[in-house]
C-alpha cells in the first residue's frame, strides 16, 4: 500500500493511516542495517536527489544511506549560496535536475514553502521536505515518533514536553502536530520571546515554567538553541538561559522515573542540555539517528517501491 | 471633439446628483448635464444602462520610472491606469533615483506629458533619498507640480523628523501621505503575524507595528496641524484609531487598498508571492472591519497600491519574493463586486472614496462633472462580467493576486480632458 500522496511536504495533511504505515514499514526496514551486507535490492535503478540549501550532518547522510541501502543512485547536490537570488536559483536547479530524470528530490531550504515551490515546478518527480525554514520537518517528527513508540509502546496519552527555542524550530512544529495527531499530551515550554503567536492551535499546552512542563513528563524532547540569532534580543544570556530552560538532573528529576530525552541535535552542550544527561541512560539521542535512516528508507520505499507494486 | 454621452445614470456626489442625464464635453471641459439633443458634428456615445461618473483617481500607484523600467514604465503604468478607469493617478517617489528633488519630478512629468494618457500627479519624497534623516526640497518639489510628500516604501521611523516634515509642509498645505510601519517592530516580517504565520513557519510582522505608527502620525497631526492622510489601512485596531482623531476634529485621512478588502492571511497557505505585500495580508476580522469603515465613511478613499514586479522578483520562495501586488487593472471590478453589488456602498460613495475624496486630500480641483470642470469621466457597465486574466493587462507586470476571479463591473469608457484614451465599449 503506497501513501496516500505523491510527496511529503509536512505532517499537516498526513493522515493517521500513513503515519502508522511509515513507523511499521521503518521497524521492519530496521533489521537491515543490523546486517553485515546492509542492502536490499528493493529500489535498484531508481535515482534520488538530495538537494541540500542549508547545512545538515545527520539528515543528508541519513538520507544518503537510506537510498543506498535500498539500492537507489543518489547525488548529493549541496547548493552554495550563490549571488543571485536564492529562490531564482531554486526554480532553475529545480527544472535542470528535473531534466534528469530523478525519481525523488529532497529538499532542504532556508525559506519555508521551498518544497511546496518545487514541488510545483517538478511534476514528474516526487518531493521530501528534509526541513524548510521555520516551517516543517516532517521526518524528524516521524523518527521521533518511531523512538518514542519502541520506548514506550504507545504515543497515546504520553506527556511529551517540547523545551527551548520554539519559534524558529521546524522539528517543534512538525512533532506538534505527529504527536497531537497520535494523541500525545503535547507541552510546549520556553521563553516567551521564542514561542510563536497562538501555538496554542495545535491543541497544546504552552507554559513558561520548565518545571511545569518536565513534571510528570513520558519524554522530554529538547531543541537546539539557536546561538547565531543572538543579535536579537530574545534572551539576556547564556548562562540566564541555561539556568531557565537548560535541562539538567535537578530539573529532570520533575519528569517520571522512565521519562527519556531526546534532542533532534546539533547540540550545544552545556546550553540546553547538561552533557551529564545528554550521555546519560535516560538519553536516547542517538537511538533518534539511528531511526533516522529506518524511517527515511521506509519514505523513499513507500513513496517509490510500493506504488510500483501497486499498480502491477 | 465635442462628446456627447447619452443615457448614462450621472453619480456625482460633489453636487449631489444621482439621475439619467446626457454629459456635453467641449473644449476638454464639462460643458452641459441634462437633456442635451445631438448636433452635427458631435461624437454621440450611447451609455444608457451605463454609470457615468467623474474620473476615477487612484493615489497610490508606483510606476517604477525612472530606474525600474523592467518592472513598469510611466507609459505602461499610464496604460494600465486608463483601462482600469482612472484618469489621475498619484504615483510614489520611490524610484530610481527618488523623486526627491525638482528635477526627478520634472522628468516624471514630461514622462507622463509624453504617454499623454491620464493626469500624473508625482508625490515627492519626505526625505533626500527616502534616508528618513534630511528633508527633502519639498518646495521646489510641490512648485513643479508634486501634490503630496510621501517616504512610502521606507517609512520615516524618527518622531522628530516627522514632526519637522509635517511642520515644513504646511507652507505649501500639502498633504503627508505615511505608509505606517514601525520598522523596528515589523523586524523585516514577511506575511501577518499570528495563527496563520505561525503555522506556516513564515517571520511575521505584528499589525501592532502598523497601529503604533498611526497613531504617532494622529499625535504629530494634532501637535502640527498638519493634513496627515494614512496610506493603505490594513488592521483594524489602525482604523479605529482614526476613527476616534475624525471624531476629534483632526485633520486625518485614510485610504484602503481593495487587496485588504477582499483578502485575509489565510490566502498565504499557498506560499503563492503574489499573496505577498506590505502592509501584508491581514485576518477575516481586519477585513471585516476595513468594509465596515468604507459603509460608515471613516475610510475615506480606495486606492490600489499598485506596485508592479517583474517574473523574476517574484518566481522566488515566498520570503525571498519583492513586496506588492498591481491593482489598477482590477480595481474597479472588485469594488463593484465586493461592495457596490453586495450592497456595502452605494454608487455615490464609490465616486466619493474613488474620485471626490482623494481630489479634495490631493487639491486636485477634479472630481465632480460639474458644469465648467475638467472633462476627466469614467463610465462603468455594471452588469458586464470578465474573469480576470493578468496576461492581458495593460501593465507590464502580472503580479496579481486576483488571476480567474470573476467580477461584475467593468470600466468601458475613460475620457481625460475632453479626449477618449480607453474605449471597450461594444
Amino acid at each position: 500500500m503506497p501513501l496516500s500522496g505523491k510527496n511529503l511536504l509536512g505532517i499537516a495533511g498526513l493522515p493517521v493511516s500513513d503515519v502508522r504505515l511509515i513507523l511499521n514499514t521503518a521497524r521492519s526496514f530496521r533489521e537491515i542495517s543490523s546486517r553485515a551486507i546492509k542492502k536490499v535490492p528493493t529500489l535498484r535503478g531508481r535515482t534520488v536527489i538530495n538537494l541540500f540549501y542549508e547545512p545538515s550532518t545527520r539528515t543528508r547522510s541519513s538520507f544518503e544511506i537510506a537510498a543506498k541501502r535500498l539500492s537507489a543512485d543518489s547525488l548529493n547536490f549541496s547548493a552554495s549560496s550563490s549571488s543571485v537570488s536564492k529562490g531564482e536559483t531554486l526554480i532553475d536547479t529545480a527544472l535542470n535536475l528535473q531534466s534528469m530524470n530523478p525519481d525523488i528530490i529532497i529538499i532542504r531550504h532556508k525559506a519555508a514553502g521551498a518544497p511546496h515551490l518545487l514541488a510545483k515546478h517538478c511534476r514528474d518527480c516526487a518531493v521530501i521536505n528534509a526541513g524548510d525554514g521555520m516551517h516543517e520537518h516532517p521526518t524528524q517528527a516521524l523518527l521521533d515518533a518511531l523512538t518514542i513508540e519502541d520506548k514506550k509502546g504507545k504515543l497515546e496519552g504520553l506527556k511529551v514536553s517540547i523545551v527551548g527555542d520554539i519559534t524558529h524550530s521546524r522539528v517543534a512544529r512538525s512533532n506538534a502536530l505527529l504527536l497531537k495527531k497520535m494523541g500525545a499530551d503535547v507541552w510546549i515550554c520556553g521563553p516567551p520571546t521564542l514561542i510563536p503567536l497562538d501555538f496554542e492551535q495545535y491543541d497544546v499546552t504552552v507554559t513558561y515554567d520548565m518545571l511545569e512542563a518536565l513534571s510528570g513528563a513520558d519524554v522530554v524532547m529538547m531543541l537546539r538553541t539557536q546561538l547565531e540569532r543572538q543579535q536579537e534580543v530574545f534572551f539576556p544570556s547564556v548562562k540566564e538561559y541555561f539556568s531557565l530552560y537548560g535541562l539538567n538532573r535537578k530539573k529532570l528529576s520533575a519528569a517520571k522515573k522512565d521519562v527519556i530525552v531526546m534532542h533532534p541535535g546539533p547540540i550545544n552542550r552545556g546550553v540546553e542540555i547538561d552533557p551529564e544527561i545528554a550521555d546519560g541512560d535516560v538519553s536516547v539521542i542517538l537511538e533518534q539517528v539511528t531511526n533516522g535512516v529506518a524511517v527515511r528508507m521506509a519514505i523513499l520505499y513507500l513513496i517509490l517501491g510500493a506504488s510500483e507494486e501497486g499498480s502491477k | 471633439m465635442t462628446i456627447l454621452l447619452k443615457g448614462g445614470e450621472v453619480v456625482d456626489p460633489a453636487q449631489d446628483l444621482k439621475k439619467k442625464a446626457d454629459v456635453l464635453l467641449e473644449k476638454g471641459r464639462v460643458a452641459k448635464l441634462g437633456r442635451i439633443g445631438a448636433q452635427e458634428g458631435w461624437r454621440v456615445v450611447d451609455v444608457s444602462s451605463m454609470y457615468v461618473m467623474p474620473g476615477l483617481i487612484d493615489m497610490h500607484v508606483h510606476l517604477r520610472e525612472p530606474g525600474q523600467e523592467y518592472k513598469e514604465t510611466i507609459e505602461t503604468g499610464s496604460r494600465a491606469a486608463v483601462a482600469g478607469g482612472f484618469t489621475s493617478i498619484a504615483c510614489m517617489p520611490n524610484t530610481e533615483p527618488v523623486n526627491d528633488c525638482e528635477a526627478i519630478t520634472r522628468y516624471i512629468l514630461e514622462k507622463g506629458r509624453q504617454a499623454n494618457l491620464v493626469n500624473i500627479h508625482p508625490v515627492g519624497a519626505i526625505t533626500k533619498g527616502l534616508n528618513g534623516m534630511e528633508l527633502a526640497e519639498i518646495g521646489e518639489m510641490v512648485r513643479t507640480g508634486a501634490v503630496a510628500i510621501s517616504d512610502d516604501g521606507k517609512p520615516v521611523q524618527n518622531n522628530q523628523i516627522m514632526r519637522r516634515a509635517m511642520e515644513y509642509s504646511r507652507i505649501f498645505d500639502v498633504p503627508v501621505l505615511d505608509h505606517c510601519e514601525d520598522c523596528d517592530l515589523a523586524a523585516h516580517g514577511v506575511m501577518n503575524e499570528g495563527t496563520v504565520s505561525t503555522e506556516l513557519g513564515l517571520r511575521g510582522m505584528h499589525a501592532v507595528a502598523e497601529e503604533l505608527q498611526v497613531v504617532r502620525d494622529i499625535m504629530l497631526s494634532r501637535l502640527t496641524g498638519t493634513r496627515v492622510h494614512i496610506c493603505h489601512i490594513s488592521s483594524e485596531e489602525a482604523l479605529n484609531a482614526i476613527r476616534e482623531a475624525k471624531a476629534k476634529g483632526l485633520k486625518v485621512t485614510c485610504e484602503v487598498a481593495p487587496h485588504h478588502f477582499t483578502l485575509t492571511d489565510e490566502n498565504v497557505r499557498t506560499y503563492d508571492p503574489d499573496f505577498r505585500m506590505n502592509p501584508p495580508l491581514r485576518t477575516g476580522r481586519d477585513v471585516e472591519a476595513m468594509i465596515s469603515g468604507l459603509a460608515d465613511g471613516s475610510i475615506d478613499c480606495i486606492a490600489t497600491d499598485h506596485a508592479p514586479h517583474a517574473r523574476i522578483d517574484k518566481d522566488l520562495t515566498f520570503e525571498d519574493a519583492a513586496n506588492g501586488v498591481i491593482g489598477l487593472e482590477t480595481s474597479v471590478p472588485l469594488v463593484w463586486e465586493h461592495l457596490v453589488r453586495k450592497d456595502v456602498i452605494s454608487v455615490s460613495r464609490m465616486v466619493e472614496l474613488m474620485s471626490l475624496n482623494p481630489s479634495r486630500i490631493l487639491g486636485l480641483d477634479r472630481g465632480t462633472l460639474k458644469v465648467g470642470s475638467v472633462a476627466d469621466v469614467t463610465v462603468i457597465d455594471p452588469d458586464k462580467e470578465i474573469t480576470v486574466d493578468a496576461s492581458q493587462f495593460e501593465s507590464k507586470a502580472r503580479n496579481c493576486p486576483f488571476d480567474g476571479w470573476q467580477l461584475h463591473g467593468c470600466p468601458v469608457l475613460t475620457i481625460v480632458k475632453g479626449r477618449v484614451v480607453w474605449n471597450r465599449l461594444s
